[in-house]
């Protein structure tokens, strides 16, 4: 039905570049989150797309269509806010409606269609209160099946589970896939929490200052980070960083000596927590354990690799105390080589 | 849902504060001492204008005389001029708030939705309109208004009453727009609204309240204004420029009847929507 091209996008406001030359390509009934820290651009790439900010320079292209210049009515989409914007003087039937009725669509029509999206979303029991007698998660639902009422060919979503409570959300963001995936809409979901993008998105565009560093599956930019940024601000704890010097093709940690893809002095080793492993014999890396912190499925270690510092988890069953000096054994295939001068990663060889 | 459902919170109206008793006494006291200083003057008149020749110059003052009757009001209302004066008045206040609306409205909302080079100088200007003495203007707006053909009537009236309104007017509004969240507008354009249709579907509803403020305020403002009123009519005066007029030459109880009828309506009507006042100024009332 539609898919979603970015083309070449720039947004300035004034002397600040908001984006960089941003471009993207949401296929048709693909779930694209973008993911990045407050004020990377994320927000206002979304409201370029959804036609409430105008881009600087470059096009917007909905199923084919130019949408560069269009008024956000004639883009044909559907949009849910991050404080949900449902209109305070409607009662719930209405604000479902209200898409519909701007389509003049007939009155059995809209009817059945904010009924069918209300039940979707469980608000069916209240569709004669007014928002203000209803709790967040509920007036959240009620922008979602406003949204949805239209069946749009796109939904772009701000942030709609941020102003939730933990428990909610995580039961919203349940939900919120279930519907979609049903839906078959091509969805755009900007966020800045991990866990959100990485259990809803087919793929996610990773934004940092204006600019996309990375696009692709969960998995992909969770294990292959394609910048330093990206490995650190995906999982949790964050990728750990350790520079090396690379002599001879081949670096050196304590008494591990791992082969470097490329020549090139300044690099670092962009290492994920539970990809190391305690060695029982204290070879491999030397690690010096600081703090132990037993989180329940797991132990989060924190300590210096090289004087570097470093997080590493384990099984809980683990045996280390403060102080401690252990050994790691690292797979070589899982390790993020990074160019310490670009911050880009490198091909692995 | 039931689980989500049954945490909505209930609008809190059992809220109740409890403050230690001196406070409390502090509170009623002050509200008391405020109560009085506006209601026993407007009682004072209430007696003059109700309690006829005798009743003006009793001493000492009943709080409950016997003998009050409609009689000199009646007799007031029936003095040559002064029906028409009120209606002048009612004319130039009404015509007032529809200009003062019209005109400020659409300024509070740029106000509140664009940043513009020379806002906040704008916005002092605004301001400014009302530091200009009118006295200064007096004689130039006179031939001017002559010369238009505006002199001697209501709607000419209307027209400086709604220079003296505007200020608020706009600055009011803006604060009232400000209180609408921008996302609505938005997200009624996304859902297929043209600017206007979602200016006029979800912003004006929201905003008729405190418009409803606006409004009482230019009518007060033209209502009791009187210089302008005064020098810019001839024969169709306002009745506050009327009474100026008569009342120098009338008994004192027709004065007191005067002052009461120009009291009541602005009374009136900041008592019927007090509630939006407060919401204006974000006091809840209950």
């Amino acid at each position: 039905m539609a898919d979603i091209v970015i083309d070449h996008v720039v947004k300035e406001f004034g002397s600040f570049q908001a984006l960089q030359d941003v471009s993207l390509v949401a296929n048709d009934g693909e779930f694209v989150a973008l993911l990045g820290p407050s004020g990377c651009g994320k927000t206002t790439l979304l409201r370029i797309i959804a036609g409430l900010e105008t881009q600087s320079a470059g096009r917007v292209v909905i199923g084919g269509r130019d949408v560069s210049g269009l008024t956000p009515r004639k883009r044909g989409l559907a949009m849910v806010f991050q404080n949900y914007a449902v209109f305070p003087h409607m009662t719930v039937f209405e604000n479902v409606a209200f898409g519909l009725r701007m389509q003049k669509a007939p009155a059995d029509d809209v009817k059945r269609k904010v009924e069918r999206a209300a039940a979707l979303l469980h608000i069916d029991g209240f569709l004669e209160r007014y928002p203000a007698k209803l709790s967040g998660g509920q007036r959240q639902r009620v922008a979602v099946a406003r949204a949805l009422a239209v069946e749009p060919a796109v939904l772009l979503m701000d942030e709609p589970l941020s102003n939730l409570d933990a428990l909610l959300r995580l039961e919203m963001r349940t939900e919120l896939k279930a519907v979609l995936r049903e839906a078959g809409t091509t969805t755009i979901y900007v966020t800045h929490d991990q866990t959100e993008a990485m259990g809803l998105a087919d793929r996610i565009a990773v934004m940092y200052g204006g600019k996309i560093e990375q696009i692709g599956s969960p998995l992909e930019i969770y294990a292959t980070p394609a910048t330093r940024f990206v490995g650190g601000f995906i999982g949790s704890p964050p990728m750990n960083f350790i520079k090396v010097r690379c002599e001879n093709g081949s670096a050196r940690i304590g008494e591990m000596a791992l082969p470097c893809p490329v020549a090139g002095s300044e690099m670092e080793i962009g290492l994920r927590g539970e990809d190391a492993s305690l060695a029982a014999d204290r070879s491999g890396i030397p690690f010096d354990v600081r703090v132990v912190e037993p989180m329940g499925s797991h132990l989060l270690l924190t300590g210096a690799i090289d004087g570097q510092l470093a997080r590493i988890v384990t099984p809980p069953t683990a045996k280390v105390t403060a102080g401690e000096r252990v050994g790691l054994h690292v797979d070589p295939s899982r390790l993020t080589w990074i160019d310490g001068r670009t911050g880009r990663a490198v091909s692995r060889g | 849902m039931t689980a989500t459902s049954s945490k909505a919170p209930l609008p809190d109206t059992s809220r109740t504060y409890t403050l230690p008793s001196a406070r409390r006494f502090l509170l009623w006291t002050g509200m008391a001492a405020l109560l009085a200083w506006v209601l026993v003057p407007i009682y004072f008149v209430a007696l003059g204008a109700f309690g006829g020749r005798t009743g003006v110059f009793r001493w000492p003052k009943s709080i409950w005389p016997s003998d009050l009757s409609f009689a000199p009001m009646m007799q007031f209302l029936n003095i040559e001029g002064v029906f028409n004066a009120l209606m002048n008045s009612f004319i130039a206040a009404g015509l007032t708030v529809v200009f003062s609306i019209l005109l400020g409205a659409p300024a509070g909302y740029a106000l509140a939705r664009y940043s513009f080079r020379g806002q906040n100088a704008y916005r002092l200007l605004v301001l400014l309109t009302r530091a200009f003495p009118l006295a200064i203007l007096a004689l130039p707006l006179t031939v001017s208004f002559i010369r238009i053909g505006l002199y001697d009537t209501p709607f000419g009236v209307s027209l400086i009453h709604t220079v003296l309104a505007l200020p608020f007017a706009a600055l009011v509004t803006q604060s009232l727009f400000m209180g609408i969240p921008r996302e609505y507008e938005e997200a009624a354009w996304v859902f297929g609204c043209t600017r206007l249709q979602a200016f006029v579907r979800i912003v004006l509803p929201l905003a008729l309240p405190g418009l409803a403020a606006t409004a009482i305020f230019a009518f007060v403002i033209s209502w009791n204004e009187v210089f302008a009123a005064s020098i810019l009519t001839v024969r169709e005066r306002t009745l506050t420029a009327y009474l100026l007029k008569i009342l120098a030459e009338s008994p004192l109880h027709y004065r007191f009847a005067g002052g009461f009828i120009l009291i009541i309506p602005s009374v009136l009507f900041i008592f019927a929507v007090r509630r939006y006042l407060f919401a204006v100024w974000g006091i809840a009332s209950k």
